[in-house]
C-alpha cells in the first residue's frame, strides 16, 4: 500500500467518534463571526450595528485576491462590531449578531443551477463570494487554488480524505454520510482545473469509506480511490502527493510546481454547496471528542457558534478536563478561553483529561536523531531548534526552516521532550518578518 | 650515506627556500596596527556589548584613536575606563555619567491576572508570539527572564514573584536587557535617577485595575503635585520626563496605585541633582 518516507504510527483515538452519525446543532443565541478567518487579507465589513441580516448574508467583502467573503451564519440583529478573541490566540475585529431564533434564509441562495456550462473564472468568482476556503484545517482560499499562473500545468487533482489527525472523524462521517455530494464537488473542482485525472486518498483506518467511494467512482475511469498506509502527517498535502504520485514539492514551493491541486473533501462537498445551491460557508463538521467530553460528537456547526456552547451541547467537559485545543492533538491550538468561536478551520474541539495533557520537563537535547529520522519535510529539528534558541535566524533560514508544516512529529518522538515545534515556530516567525522587511 | 646527504640537502634547501618566502611575505604583505589601538583595547573591558555603539570593543578602540571618538562612550567601563583610556592617548578625559537599567512593571505573578498557564519554551520572545503572553497586560513583564540570560555581568535576577530584579552595583547600563525585551519593560537612565513610575500600559485606567493591581490608571494625581513639571500624561499612563526629574519622592505618595516607586539610591534629604540633557527618556 502506497504512503510516504518518515513519519510516525500514533494511536489514534478514533474509536470515540468514528460510528457516531453527523448530527445538526441547534440554532445558536448568539454567534461571533471573525472577520479573518482564512489565510490572506480579512474581509472588509459591510452591515452595521442594528441591521437585521438573513441567514447567508454576506457581512464582509473580501479584501483582495487572497481573501474570501464573509457570511452571517444565523438570521437577527448585529449587536456589536468589535475586536474579540479568536481560536488563534489573537483579538481579531468580530461581527456579534443575536439571533432571532427563526434562521430566515437569504432568499438568494436557491438550488437548481446548470452547472455544466459554468467557466473555470466564474466558478472561482462563485467560490470566492460564497466563502469557500481549505477545510482541511489551513483555511486557504480555494479560488486561488482554482486559479494556478499560466505557465503552470495543473495535471492532478487530489481529494484529500485521509484525515490523519488522531481523535477526528469529521471527514470520515462526511465521506459515509454525503458521498454523492462531495463527488459533485469533485467534479465542479475537475470542470474548474480542467484536469483529466483525479485521486481521493483514504487512509485505511477508514475501510467503510474507502469501499463506499471505490463503488460510487467505479464507473468513472478518471476518478481513482487509493488506499493509504495508516501513517501520520500522512494528510498534509506534500506527504499526500508523494504517496499517491511519487512526486516531490520542491523546498519552499507549491503542490502546482509539480502540477498537482490538493483539496479536502469537506470541501468538495462545501464547493458543491456553493455551486450548485449558492449557499455561502456558514457551518461545518466539527467533530467534538477527547476523554474530557462527556459525550463525543460529531456535530454540523454554525460558524461562530462558541466552544462552550458546543460544548455543553455534548454534555459539558468532565472535571479532570485540563485542556481544551482546537483541532487535533498534534496540531491543534491550545485555548484559555472557551468563549471562542468555531470558525471555518475548526475539524474538531478536543478536552484532554489531566493525565493526557501533562508537560513533561524538559531535558537537554541526546543527539539521538530520532527527531531527524521522523521529519517528513526533511528539515532537522533539533538543529533548527538550537538556532530558534540562540536566535540564529540566518542559520535557521538556511536549514530550511520555512519547510516546516508543524506536523509535531519530533516533539511527538523527542526522548528530552524539548518543544521542537514551538522553538520552530518562533524560528518562522522571525525569518519571515525578516524576509518582509528586507523586502 | 649518499641517501642522507640527498635528502638533508632536498629538506634543508625546501625549508630555507620557503622561509626567506615567508620572511619575505611577512614583510611585504604586514598590515599595520598601530599600537596605541592594542593599548586601547587592553584598557578596555573586552565584553563586547556595544553600548558604546560600535560593533565591540576593538571596533571602539579604533574609532577612539583613528576617529576621535569620546572617551567616555564605555559604558560598562565608566568614569575609570574613560581615565584610562584618555591616559593611554594623552588627552583630557570626559566626563561620564552612571547609568542604569530599571523595570518599569510591577506586575508579577502576584499582581496580574494570567490567562493561561504557560508550559513552553522559556523566553519571553516566544512567549510573546504564543497567544499574546500569559500576563493578561499586554504591556507588561513576561517573566520568563529573556532579560537575565543576556545580562553579561550578572545584574538581573528573576524574583520568586516572576519579575526582575537589578542589582544596581553591578549594573552597568550597558543596555543589553532593554535590548533584549520583547514589552520595552525596562529602560536605562541615569542612576542617580531614584524615582520611577513603574508601569507601560497606555490602556485606560479601568481596563488596567481588571488586570493589574499596580498599575497606572492615569489618574493624573502625580502631573499635578509634581513642583518641577517632570511628569507627563500621554495616553493614560504618566511617563517621567527624567531630565527634569530630581527624585524628590513627592509623587510617590501621592500615586493612588502605588505605581510610582522609589529606586535603591534614593535618599530623602538629596539636593535636586543637575540637569543632564542627552539622558535617556522614555521612548515613544
Amino acid at each position: 500500500m502506497k504512503t510516504f518516507p518518515h513519519g510516525l504510527h500514533i494511536p489514534d483515538y478514533k474509536e470515540l467518534t468514528s460510528q457516531k452519525p453527523l448530527e445538526t446543532m441547534p440554532l445558536p443565541q448568539k454567534v461571533v463571526i471573525p472577520l479573518s478567518q482564512h489565510i490572506g487579507a480579512p474581509a472588509s465589513i459591510c452591515v452595521e450595528v442594528g441591521q437585521t441580516v438573513l441567514t447567508g448574508q454576506t457581512i464582509g467583502k473580501s479584501g483582495g485576491f487572497v481573501s474570501v467573503d464573509i457570511h452571517s451564519s444565523i438570521s437577527g440583529v448585529v449587536r456589536e462590531i468589535k475586536p474579540s478573541l479568536h481560536p488563534l490566540g489573537r483579538q481579531v475585529q468580530s461581527v456579534v449578531i443575536e439571533s432571532d431564533g427563526q434562521d430566515k434564509w437569504s432568499p438568494d441562495i436557491k438550488p437548481g443551477k446548470n452547472v455544466g456550462k459554468l467557466k473555470s473564472a466564474e466558478i472561482c468568482k462563485i467560490l470566492q463570494s460564497r466563502g469557500i476556503v481549505g477545510l482541511g484545517g489551513a483555511t486557504f482560499p480555494s479560488h486561488v487554488k482554482l486559479t494556478p499562473p499560466p505557465d503552470k500545468k495543473i495535471e492532478y487533482l487530489i481529494l484529500n480524505g485521509v484525515e490523519c489527525e488522531p481523535f477526528l472523524t469529521a471527514d470520515h462521517r462526511l465521506m459515509l454520510e454525503k458521498p454523492d455530494q462531495i463527488l459533485a464537488g469533485l467534479d465542479i473542482l475537475i470542470q474548474a482545473l480542467g484536469v483529466a485525472k483525479a485521486f481521493i486518498g483514504i487512509e485505511n483506518n477508514k475501510p467503510d469509506a474507502i469501499l463506499l467511494l471505490t463503488e460510487k467512482t467505479q464507473n468513472n475511469v478518471n476518478i481513482e480511490v487509493v488506499p493509504l498506509d495508516l501513517k501520520y502527517p500522512q494528510g498534509a498535502e506534500k506527504q499526500l502527493i508523494k504517496a499517491i504520485l511519487d512526486r516531490e514539492v520542491p523546498s519552499g514551493g507549491l503542490p502546482l510546481d509539480v502540477g498537482v491541486v490538493v483539496n479536502n473533501v469537506g470541501t468538495a462537498y462545501a464547493v458543491a454547496d456553493a455551486v450548485l445551491e449558492n449557499r455561502p460557508l456558514i457551518e461545518r463538521v466539527v467533530t467534538v471528542t477527547g476523554a474530557g467530553v462527556n459525550n463525543p460528537r460529531n456535530l454540523r456547526v454554525r460558524i461562530g457558534t462558541c466552544f462552550e456552547e458546543v460544548l455543553n451541547f455534548c454534555g459539558g467537559v468532565k472535571d479532570d478536563a485540563a485542556k481544551i485545543l482546537m483541532g487535533g492533538p498534534m496540531m491543534g491550538m491550545a485555548q484559555y478561553s472557551m468563549n471562542v468561536p468555531v470558525i471555518k478551520g475548526t475539524s474538531g474541539i478536543l478536552a484532554l483529561p489531566t493525565d493526557q495533557a501533562r508537560f513533561a520537563r524538559e531535558a537537554t537535547c541526546l543527539r539521538c536523531g530520532s527527531c531527524i529520522d521522523v521529519c517528513p519535510m526533511f528539515i532537522n529539528p533539533s538543529l533548527n531548534g538550537l538556532y530558534a534558541r540562540f536566535k540564529e535566524f540566518d542559520n535557521s533560514d538556511r536549514a530550511n526552516v520555512l519547510d516546516c508544516i508543524e506536523c509535531g512529529c519530533c516533539s511527538y518522538v523527542c526522548p528530552a521532550k524539548i518543544p521542537l515545534v514551538h522553538l520552530i515556530r518562533y524560528a518562522k516567525g522571525e525569518v519571515l518578518a525578516k524576509r518582509r522587511k528586507s523586502a | 650515506m649518499n641517501t642522507l646527504v640527498s635528502s638533508v640537502v632536498a629538506l634543508g634547501g625546501l625549508g630555507v627556500t620557503v622561509g626567506l618566502g615567508l620572511a619575505y611575505a611577512s614583510i611585504k604583505l604586514s598590515v599595520k596596527v598601530d599600537p596605541l589601538i592594542e593599548k586601547v583595547r587592553d584598557v578596555l573591558p573586552g565584553i563586547n556589548c556595544g553600548a558604546c555603539g560600535f560593533t565591540g570593543c576593538n571596533a571602539y578602540a579604533e574609532a577612539v584613536v583613528t576617529e576621535n571618538a569620546k572617551t567616555n562612550l564605555c559604558i560598562p567601563g565608566g568614569a575609570r575606563t574613560s581615565v584610562e583610556v584618555a591616559l593611554t592617548l594623552g588627552v583630557e578625559p570626559e566626563a561620564t555619567r552612571k547609568l542604569s537599567a530599571r523595570v518599569l512593571c510591577q506586575g508579577g505573578n502576584a499582581e496580574t491576572v494570567r490567562k493561561f498557564e504557560y508550559q513552553g519554551v522559556s523566553s519571553c520572545h516566544v512567549l510573546n508570539q504564543t497567544a499574546g503572553g500569559d500576563n493578561a497586560c499586554p504591556f507588561g513583564c513576561l517573566g520568563q527572564g529573556s532579560c537575565a540570560v543576556v545580562c553579561p555581568f550578572d545584574a538581573i535576577h528573576m524574583n520568586e514573584n516572576g519579575l526582575p530584579e537589578i542589582n544596581i552595583s553591578k549594573c552597568t547600563g550597558c543596555g543589553l536587557c532593554a535590548g533584549e525585551c520583547p514589552r520595552s519593560v525596562i529602560i536605562v537612565t541615569e542612576a542617580e535617577h531614584a524615582v520611577d513610575i513603574r508601569c507601560r500600559s497606555t490602556d485606560k485606567g479601568g481596563v488596567v485595575k481588571k488586570y493589574c493591581q499596580p498599575g497606572c490608571i492615569g489618574c493624573g494625581r502625580c502631573v499635578k503635585i509634581c513642583p518641577f513639571e517632570a511628569i507627563e500624561l500621554k495616553d493614560s499612563l504618566a511617563r517621567t520626563l527624567y531630565e527634569k526629574c530630581t527624585s524628590c519622592g513627592i509623587c510617590v505618595k501621592e500615586c493612588p496605585q502605588n505605581t510610582i516607586t522609589r529606586g535603591p539610591l534614593f535618599q530623602r534629604s538629596a539636593a535636586p541633582h543637575t540637569v543632564h540633557k542627552q539622558c535617556c527618556s522614555i521612548d515613544n
